[in-house]
């Protein structure tokens, strides 16, 4: 009982900060939207070759906005020592840690969701892969928030850990990027994608049981 | 209320030594009830790190501690030990009554409500000011308030006079005698010397 409320009141508190501070919410999104539209740009007018990268360029810029939310996961609260006291807290840093993830994906990774079709129809994908393409994103950019907390925390006592976190997270993403990417192309030619989607999920609840336990122990690492 | 007679806490034989430098060796103490451990020495000599290990942030290169007997990882002593830090932990852009909540949904309730806890440290009718607007001074007595509200018998409390004016430090002081008094302890590093007649202080010079 205790320890639920500890995870809502972790959630919370991180929606209230991300609300207060609206960069935090405002610049991945932005960052998603500006690279999607420049591309249509740089290409010209060949509506078929910007169809056919459209779910490439799709899930590339999702891949790299997550990137770049990536550093606000855990900054703020190393700064400031909060997470010196979410540390000392009794309840155990895994299932805290992974409130503050959800929270960090539903301020990043879901309102990718909320604009992705618009700029789809943008780049010309059929609709029919339209389906497909918010299932990936469903199911990839959360995976992206698990497996970058780990470097985030890894990183986040090093002053300059940028390089360091994109070196470290960047392969981890690729089977993401790669089985999602599948997926939408295959559905935009009207094949099945279940194997594509299957994997996304195994993918997703290994991140999901796995990603807190190493975080967690990064953590007390940084700190210490 | 509290069992006051079993608990202890008690550090044998420790040493920390960073980049080749040994900060302190065998260093032993012990704290029971109602006792205050002052760590004195000048800057660099390790008193921070003390209190990091004592904390588990880091852990100490020979020795071990223990709390009321267990290695302090094998016991409930992180549920009831407080911390204050250099850093406050406390978030600018919470209301004082955002982040005190937050500390409560951390830990258990302690003696304390949020709101008899800001009347204590001179902080009532700030519930709902953003903690951006407060002062240094006052940010630190609502860093301290969270020592009130939550259950917890050790504080461990790093410089907590840092920026507090003469009214703030008594205030403190105040407080710290009154938890002595209910059988709590605590392990505090100070440049400032403290004053307090009714308590037994424990002094670990350590330069």
């Amino acid at each position: 009982m205790f320890l639920s409320r500890a995870f809502f009141a972790v959630i919370r508190r991180d929606l209230v900060l991300a609300l207060r501070r609206r960069s935090e919410i405002a610049n991945p999104l932005l960052f998603f939207i500006l690279v999607i539209t420049l591309f249509p740009l740089g290409i010209g007018a060949q509506p078929h070759l910007l169809q056919a990268i459209a779910p490439g360029i799709i899930w590339v810029s999702a891949l790299l906005a997550a990137m770049l939310s990536l550093d606000s996961l855990f900054r703020s609260d190393f700064d400031d020592g909060s997470l010196e006291q979410m540390l000392l807290s009794p309840h155990p840093t895994t299932v805290l840690v992974l409130a503050k993830i959800i929270a960090h994906w539903l301020v990043t990774g879901l309102p990718l969701l909320i604009v992705a079709p618009l700029l789809a129809v943008f780049l010309g994908m059929p609709n029919h892969s339209l389906g497909t393409l918010l299932l990936t994103l469903l199911l990839g950019t959360p995976v992206l928030s698990l497996i970058g907390a780990v470097g985030v925390a890894l990183t986040v006592g090093l002053r300059r850990g940028g390089m360091i976190l994109s070196l470290l997270v960047l392969p981890l993403y690729v089977p993401v990027l790669i089985f999602a990417g599948n997926a939408v192309q295959m559905a935009g030619s009207g094949l099945p994608v279940d194997a594509q989607i299957n994997i996304l999920i195994a993918i997703l609840l290994m991140a999901l049981v796995l990603a807190p336990l190493p975080v967690a122990a990064a953590l007390k690492m940084s700190i210490s | 209320m509290r069992t006051t007679s079993t608990l202890s806490l008690e550090g044998t034989g420790l040493s920390c030594i960073r980049d080749d430098r040994v900060l302190f060796e065998e260093l032993a103490f012990e704290l029971v009830s109602g006792q205050i451990l002052l760590l004195e020495g000048k800057n660099g000599s390790g008193k921070t790190s003390l209190l990091r290990i004592l904390c588990g942030f880091r852990e100490a290169d020979a020795g071990a501690i223990r709390w009321c007997g267990d290695r302090i990882e094998d016991s409930r002593f992180h549920a009831q030990m407080a911390y204050v830090g250099h850093l406050d932990g406390i978030k600018k852009e919470l209301t004082v009554f955002e982040n005190l909540k937050m500390t409560l949904a951390l830990s258990s309730a302690g003696q304390y409500s949020i709101d008899q806890a800001l009347s204590k440290v001179h902080l009532q009718g700030y519930d709902d000011i953003l903690v951006q607007a407060l002062s240094a001074g006052q940010k630190r007595r609502l860093s301290l308030a969270r020592l009130l509200i939550t259950a917890n018998v050790l504080w461990i409390l790093d410089e907590p006079f840092t920026s507090l004016d003469k009214q703030g430090i008594a205030l403190i002081e105040t407080l710290m005698t009154e938890h002595c008094a209910n059988g709590g302890m605590i392990v505090l590093t100070s440049h400032h010397d403290i004053d307090l007649p009714t308590v037994d202080v424990q002094r670990i010079n350590l330069s």
